[in-house]
């Protein structure tokens, strides 16, 4: 029964993603992307990894849309051109060869029967409770490989320069996306009183369970940043001008606290990013309660888009 | 006891895939955004009140049922919002072949 459900969710993966590939309309594409994202979610957690499925609704599916709307959008006038527009034979024979090869070697990779995959799994369990976390998946993101999540932070940070980096010279530091007008007593603007109060409290909570259950401050990020996109398109919260120096205090403050802990590690436990005996709990709640105003700030403000007018309208 | 709360979950669970099913088959058929909104109204309203209400003898304490419940209550209320602004859209664009 249960392998029937999998092997349905195997096969409903498969069809969705070559919908995707092969859809030629841009938004139908998008549309079958997010399926997919949302599928995958229930795979992860038919595989029990309910940590990677959360992040796979909230960022894969959710945030990953939303950017490729907006994309789409901006390309819609070109659209018609370019689809009319047919590349030649060599051209095709070519990315068939490469994604071909790319599909093969994959395919050997993961389903060659090598026996047993390394894993450090039992490492992992021997030593979690120096951290004092009760979730292996955060103890392993904030303290085993500490530097991976702190690298994720500053790409975050990275791909929100590159959106800005799209607004033309005369808004530059203005305000990001069209000041949204919806009608103040319209349904949109109902939801978007309504539904904040609920998202930052579930928002909160997916970030603080995750010390000890399948949660944190990415997804939680997310869900935050969603509110506040909600409120910004009900017209009831405009987009701040990103050139605001309290505005980029805050983007980088995250981040500062994980580096500022990281380098007292070199003075107090002899290595970046260690903590010293005991400390290691309190020291990753910092870090975690620092790190999620700024990621939800970030994640809204590349949702937002490029800055496209001045502070002042 | 436990068998009968294990019938209405299988009664109320397959109930409500019925309405899922009748939704999706009436976006596939129907004519129109209006009509392919009213189909799937049906499938996330009932459908998925069903299915919650048929997990609800299954969930682990009261704290897991009031989940369900507050699971369904917010699908209610983003469905009805989105219906309502895709129904909106679809006016101004006017008809479409």
């Amino acid at each position: 029964m249960i392998d029937a459900l999998n092997a349905g969710i195997a096969l409903l993966l498969l069809g969705l993603a070559i919908w995707t590939i092969v859809a030629r309309d841009t938004f139908a594409a998008i549309v079958g992307y997010v399926a997919y994202g949302l599928l995958l979610t229930l795979a992860w957690v038919a595989l029990g990894g309910v940590d990677v499925a959360l992040t796979e609704a909230a960022i894969g599916g959710g945030l990953t849309g939303v950017l490729l709307l907006r994309a789409a959008a901006q390309l819609r006038r070109t659209e018609a051109a370019s689809n009319a527009e047919r590349p030649g034979l060599p051209m095709r024979l070519a990315a068939a060869i490469v994604a071909g090869g790319v599909a093969v070697a994959l395919a050997i990779v993961v389903l060659a029967p090598a026996g047993p995959a390394p894993t450090l799994v039992p490492e992992v369990a021997a030593n979690i409770a120096a951290t004092g976390v009760g979730n292996p998946i955060t103890a392993v993101l904030l303290a085993f490989r500490a530097i991976d999540t702190l690298l994720e932070a500053i790409v975050l940070l990275f791909a929100l320069i590159g959106v800005w980096s799209l607004a033309p010279d005369r808004v530059w530091g203005g305000r990001p996306g069209p000041r949204y007008r919806a009608d103040p007593d319209g349904t949109l603007a109902y939801l978007a009183r309504l539904l904040p109060p609920i998202g930052i409290i579930v928002g909160v909570y997916i970030f603080w369970i995750g010390a000890d259950a399948p949660g944190g401050k990415f997804q939680g990020a997310t869900i935050l940043a969603a509110m506040w996109l909600l409120a910004m398109m009900a017209g009831l919260a405009d987009a701040p001008p990103v050139g605001r120096r309290r505005l980029r205090a805050a983007l980088v403050a995250g981040p500062v606290v994980f580096i500022a802990v990281g380098a007292a590690g070199v003075a107090t436990a002899g290595a970046f990013l260690a903590y010293p005996e005991g400390l290691a709990k309190p020291l990753i709640l910092v870090i975690e309660w620092a790190l999620l105003p700024s990621l939800a700030l970030t994640l809204g403000l590349i949702m937002a888009g490029a800055p496209q007018r001045p502070e002042d309208r | 006891m436990s068998a009968a709360l294990d019938l209405f979950t299988v009664v109320a669970v397959a109930a409500g895939a019925f309405f899922f099913l009748a939704g999706t088959v009436g976006l596939l058929r129907f004519p129109d955004v209006f009509t392919h909104l009213h189909a799937l109204s049906k499938a996330d309203n009932l459908g998925l009140g069903l299915v919650v209400l048929g997990l609800l003898p299954q969930a682990n304490g009261l704290l897991a049922g009031l989940k369900l419940v507050a699971i369904w209550l917010l699908a209610l209320l983003v469905g009805a919002v989105v219906s309502q602004l895709i129904a909106r859209a679809a006016r101004r664009a006017g008809p479409r072949a």
